[in-house]
């Protein structure tokens, strides 16, 4: 980490160091948060979890990695090799490279960009070509399904992820998420702005494909989806892939939403306060992600496009709104946080209503060419509409 | 040759190989494949050239976003419904009005006399006056802009709709 503080002179050789850095980071933070997730899994579950392999089980993810690497890596006789083999670099590499950007504390980061917050969301935003890709590839109707879902999914979701974004760049002046950090000072954005937070967080969740959005990998479903074929090393890509998302956008969330390495109500942290309050401020995020995980049931695939699309996008830009009105006409922070917060609520009624809705009819279209139509079962129709 | 040169030619060669990929490529989802090098290819050349705001829009718009629906249709169709090549009987006369534009291209492009940037020397334009031009002095122009693309979006859901209707009473 010391290419982060320290000029070493040579631009490759940081380059280098700025490299190395990420990957050491990437796969600790893995194995960590592989092991804290069944930690976690197990204790929401009345369950010990992993507790054989060194203390509290702590080696037992690196005893799966070992297995991992030992296994076979298989591909199907009928699948497509090239893309087969090059689909979880396709997915591993658009969020490897997303670290780049992101500022750990006010001098620690592997580039400072001006257009940092751009650079994160353009570059995640290309894993779906992965995804794609290995559903394709497989040669398998469950993959190639598992795929467009996730496709379906993350061009869908990115859009409400997209705006709200905006609406922080809006008030903030700038793309550089260490200006956004600095511009948030003593008051971290989401208590002005909890809409736009409570958006982030399930577009987040949705962009990572975990539950309650887990559509595209479905066990019960489409069988694991994409990842269906896959064994080994290639497999374990796709897991440290999926790994390295949810620490991007904690760290996102920390740095955009909670005020980065800022200690709240403004005072000046030094070095090691700031490392201390990033890793408290994305633990949050992940704590509350795999708590969601363990919470929630499985959504299915026309209530997550109806409610990223009828519910999400109007509200995100309901925050672009209130912020302009920021922006133009001067409004105080408390008059932002009590609109915002009136959205809030909106998409919380919102939700409940959807929940609490009672069965209702679903008119079935019967199926293609058939004579006999389908019985309309009383199926929970989605109560987005 | 400095070491920006040579990082030139490594993306400029990515580039023609993912534009020769796309062209060549007889499986149409390698071909869409190959279109998404060769999109982040000239994405790495905007970055280059100092245009970052450009490389990103072009990641995130073009690699990211125009390129899924390719992939969707494709991969959604047939790999054996292409026939084999599409080269037909006046395959020389396209060869030849191919090589035609080629050249035209490069000469005028040689020969104009560009305004500005021809020194070698980059200007850094930097995004907030992009965002400027765009939404003060050019605001009408986005709008419309903006509004024909939602009535495109609209009429296609429109027309898919129907179809779905056809097919209904066809039953």
């Amino acid at each position: 980490m010391l290419a982060l503080t320290y000029d070493v002179g040579n631009i490759w050789l940081d380059a280098l160091l700025g490299l190395l850095a990420i990957v050491a980071l990437m796969t600790v933070s893995t194995f960590m948060l592989i092991w804290l997730e069944r930690k976690i899994a197990a204790r929401i579950q009345m369950r010990l979890g992993p507790m054989r392999t060194g203390p509290y089980g702590l080696l037992q993810t690196i005893a799966d990695a070992l297995k991992l690497i030992g296994k076979e890596d298989l591909r199907p006789k009928t699948a497509d090799r090239w893309v087969f083999e090059l689909a979880p670099f396709a997915v591993f590499v658009p969020t490897f490279t997303a670290f780049v950007a992101i500022p750990f504390t006010r001098d620690w980061a592997i580039a400072f960009l001006d257009l940092g917050l751009f650079y994160v969301i353009a570059v995640t935003g290309l894993s779906f070509v992965g995804f794609l890709m290995a559903g394709w590839a497989s040669d398998n109707k469950y993959a190639l399904l598992g795929g467009m879902r996730a496709a379906a999914q993350l061009i869908s979701y990115e859009v409400p992820m997209v705006v709200t974004l905006v609406a922080v760049a809006m008030v903030a002046g700038s793309l550089n998420l260490s200006e956004i950090v600095l511009f948030q000072g003593r008051v971290p954005l989401f208590v002005w702005q909890p809409l736009g937070f409570f958006i982030f967080i399930v577009a987040a969740l949705a962009e990572l494909e975990r539950q309650p959005f887990d559509i595209p990998t479905a066990e019960s479903e489409v069988v694991g989806g994409p990842f269906i074929e896959y064994s080994g090393i290639r497999w374990s890509m796709f897991f440290l892939a999926s790994y390295t998302g949810l620490m991007i956008y904690s760290l996102l969330g920390a740095v955009v939403f909670l005020g980065g390495w800022e200690w709240p109500l403004g005072t000046e942290a030094g070095l090691w306060l700031q490392l201390l309050l990033i890793f408290f401020k994305t633990s949050l995020f992940i704590a509350f992600f795999m708590w969601v995980r363990f919470s929630l049931v499985r959504l299915r695939i026309d209530q997550l496009m109806s409610y990223c699309w009828k519910v999400l996008i109007p509200l995100a830009f309901l925050q672009v709104l209130l912020n302009g009105f920021v922006l133009v006409y001067g409004w105080p922070d408390g008059m932002l946080l009590v609109t915002s917060g009136a959205g809030l609520a909106l998409a919380m009624y919102i939700i409940y209503r959807a929940v609490d809705t009672e069965p209702r009819e679903l008119r079935m279209v019967p199926a293609r060419g058939g004579g006999s139509s389908v019985q309309p079962a009383t199926a929970d129709a989605t109560g987005f509409e | 040759m400095t070491v920006a040169q040579g990082i030139f030619y490594l993306i400029a060669a990515l580039a023609v190989a993912g534009g020769l990929g796309v062209v060549l490529a007889r499986n149409t989802v390698y071909a869409a494949l190959f279109l998404i090098l060769a999109l982040l290819a000239v994405a790495g050349i905007y970055i280059l050239l100092a245009s970052e705001f450009l490389a990103l829009v072009q990641v995130l718009i073009y690699a990211g976003a125009i390129t899924v629906l390719l992939l969707f249709a494709l991969m959604l169709t047939r790999v054996g419904d292409l026939e084999e090549t599409m080269v037909g009987a006046q395959w020389p006369l396209a060869v030849v009005a191919s090589i035609l534009l080629v050249g035209l291209l490069i000469t005028t492009i040689a020969t104009s006399d560009w305004p500005g940037d021809a020194d070698g020397m980059i200007t850094r334009i930097p995004f907030e006056t992009l965002g400027e031009a765009l939404f003060r002095q050019w605001a009408v122009p986005f709008e419309i802009a903006s509004l024909v693309l939602l009535i495109a979006l609209v009429g296609a859901i429109v027309l898919a709709r129907d179809e779905e209707g056809d097919v209904e009473e066809a039953e």
